[in-house]
């Protein structure tokens, strides 16, 4: 089980004291931005113009030697390429829940970007509230929590208008 | 071949014990191996690093030149690869090829620590993607492009599990009704337990050897190795894959037209100079039984699309135009990593060299391995007598 001394070095001081004074904090810094409309971290290759998700860990482009990266935000909109879920928990270095409940995952394409980003999706969706082609947008929740801080992931949101329209 | 199963021994037994099985099926004595090239382990420490050593030191050291290789599920067949290239540029006449692990339950998981920087790590962490998320994610794809039903990935695993009756290697020999499969709870949707492979205990090893080698110890008409594949993806590759968090993007620059899975045969057929259509029998990494489908498009079996209907006629079942996975595939053994792809290079030996028993394919003269590992890693073995 992580606890918050182990992954004090990954934090900066951005942090927002929260209603019960929990302070939630990135689980792993750079990859989101925390904010009222949160944006995944990703980078763009200056020469070639492709992206790259996360910003460090992108793959290069053969055609564009030593191209160089800079950082930018994502698009917060996709629409889901396929969704499935973790029926069983699972194993560290995940730190699932107790009790634990399904967690949701979907791949995202992003129109602009044109590249496909996975994610959980936020508590209250099982698999048969989602459909390929749904639109959604991207957001934080807890990923796990302790007695001082609630640390956060990236996690994928249906739009309203997804619920008023109904799966087709 | 050592059978596959769940005993938690020393992983060097089961690779010894398949090691002198093979040289005893070629009767090649110990002494006469010029090349000793092992598949790694990462799940048995340092001896696992350095299973080519290892197995050497198990059959006897004796001076023999040892390469270790590591790929993921396509270790096995970068091993055959290496010996290959020994024997084809002269190096050796002959060259053991080993295998073998003893595996964790459960799912299989980064090593300790903390690595933000390590995109496997990552994936574990920030989203709890396990590998059977990536195959529920393609198998609801199929679902939504080709209209596959949970039946037909069910199906998979009831053809293999016919196969596998007949096969005393297989841990799993029982034969499965389409009932028991659907019986079995979720792991990740649309995937059923019986529909992911579990990870095993096993061991595998081939002798291979020059054709004038072969020649002059009276094998006239011996089982060639005519192509191995070792693919990479291209850049932008478009289709999301173990272990990364996204896929490359195609914003500027378009990917090519050949898929990284199908470039995977395409390398084989055109270094053998032959088509999918000439193909007799198939050994295919079925992680999930949707998994198998995706295979027959991608090897060109059929058109995209057309997998379902495939199964469904029997063309892939033994007795069918083209059998896949007579061994019983994954889904009857498990997956023991390191031995799994020298496992379906026994199992194409067996078949083309018509020692399959109940398991035979009539006339299979043309066989292919194909899998892919993580971090880019795919291979495929092509066989012919």
């Amino acid at each position: 089980m992580e606890t918050a001394p182990d992954l004090c070095a990954l934090l900066t001081r951005k942090e927002t004291v929260t209603k019960d004074t929990k302070i939630e904090v990135p689980a792993v810094e750079g990859f989101f931005t925390v904010e009222e409309e949160s944006h995944l971290i990703g980078g763009r290759f200056k020469k070639s113009g492709n992206y790259c998700f996360p910003k460090n860990l992108g793959g290069s482009d053969p055609g564009f030697p030593e191209d160089e990266i800079e950082e930018v935000l994502l698009s917060r909109v996709g629409k889901i390429w396929s969704y499935t879920n973790s029926a069983y928990p699972p194993p560290p270095p995940f730190i699932a829940a107790e009790p634990y409940e399904p967690i949701v995952i979907a791949a995202v394409e992003l129109e602009q970007e044109k590249m496909v980003i996975l994610g959980q999706v936020v508590n209250g969706y099982s698999v048969d509230d989602l459909s390929v082609g749904m639109r959604v947008e991207v957001t934080v929740g807890t990923l796990y929590e302790d007695s001082e801080y609630r640390y956060l992931t990236w996690m994928w949101s249906p739009l309203p208008e997804e619920e008023k329209q109904g799966k087709n | 071949m050592h059978p596959w199963g769940k005993w938690g021994r020393n992983f060097v037994e089961y690779g010894t014990f398949a090691a002198r099985k093979a040289l005893e099926d070629a009767q090649i004595e110990w002494s006469e191996v010029g090349f000793i090239s092992g598949a790694i382990t990462v799940r048995c420490g340092y001896p696992g690093y350095v299973a080519g050593s290892t197995m050497a030191r198990a059959l006897g050291f004796n001076g023999t030149q040892v390469a270790s290789s590591y790929a993921a599920c396509a270790s096995g067949a970068t091993a055959l690869s290496v010996a290959r290239g020994q024997i084809l540029s002269g190096a050796c006449d002959v060259a053991l090829v080993v295998g073998a692990d003893t595996t964790p339950d459960g799912f299989l998981a980064p090593n300790d620590g903390i690595r933000t920087d390590d995109t496997d790590w990552l994936r574990f962490h920030m989203v709890g993607a396990t590998n059977p998320v990536y195959f529920g994610l393609h198998a609801r794809r199929r679902m939504e492009m080709y209209g596959a039903t949970q039946e037909d990935f069910a199906l998979v695993k009831v053809k293999n599990s016919k196969h596998a009756v007949f096969n005393e290697n297989a841990r799993f020999n029982k034969e499965y009704a389409v009932e028991d499969i659907e019986a079995s709870p979720i792991v990740s949707d649309p995937l059923r337990l019986l529909e992911i492979c579990t990870t095993s205990d096993g061991g595998a090893a081939v002798v291979v050897s020059s054709l004038d080698y072969a020649k002059s110890l009276g094998v006239d008409d011996p089982v060639r190795i005519s192509a191995i594949a070792l693919n990479t993806p291209t850049y932008p590759d478009p289709l999301i894959d173990l272990p990364y968090l996204a896929t490359d993007s195609s914003a500027n620059t378009l990917p090519d037209e050949i898929g990284f899975k199908e470039s995977i045969g395409k390398h084989v057929y055109e270094e053998a100079g032959i088509g999918p259509e000439d193909v007799d029998v198939a050994e295919v990494y079925d992680l999930a039984s949707s998994m198998e489908l995706d295979w027959y498009e991608q090897l060109g079996f059929c058109q995209p699309g057309e997998a379902e209907s495939l199964l469904r006629d029997g063309s892939t079942s033994i007795g069918g135009r083209i059998p896949v996975n007579p061994s019983g595939g994954l889904g009857a053994f498990g997956e023991a990593v390191p031995a799994q792809a020298i496992a379906q290079v026994c199992e194409l030996n067996w078949q083309l060299a018509k020692k399959a028993g109940k398991r035979q394919v009539e006339d299979a003269r043309i066989g292919i391995t194909a899998n892919q590992g993580l971090f880019g890693h795919g291979s495929s073995v092509l066989l012919r007598r």
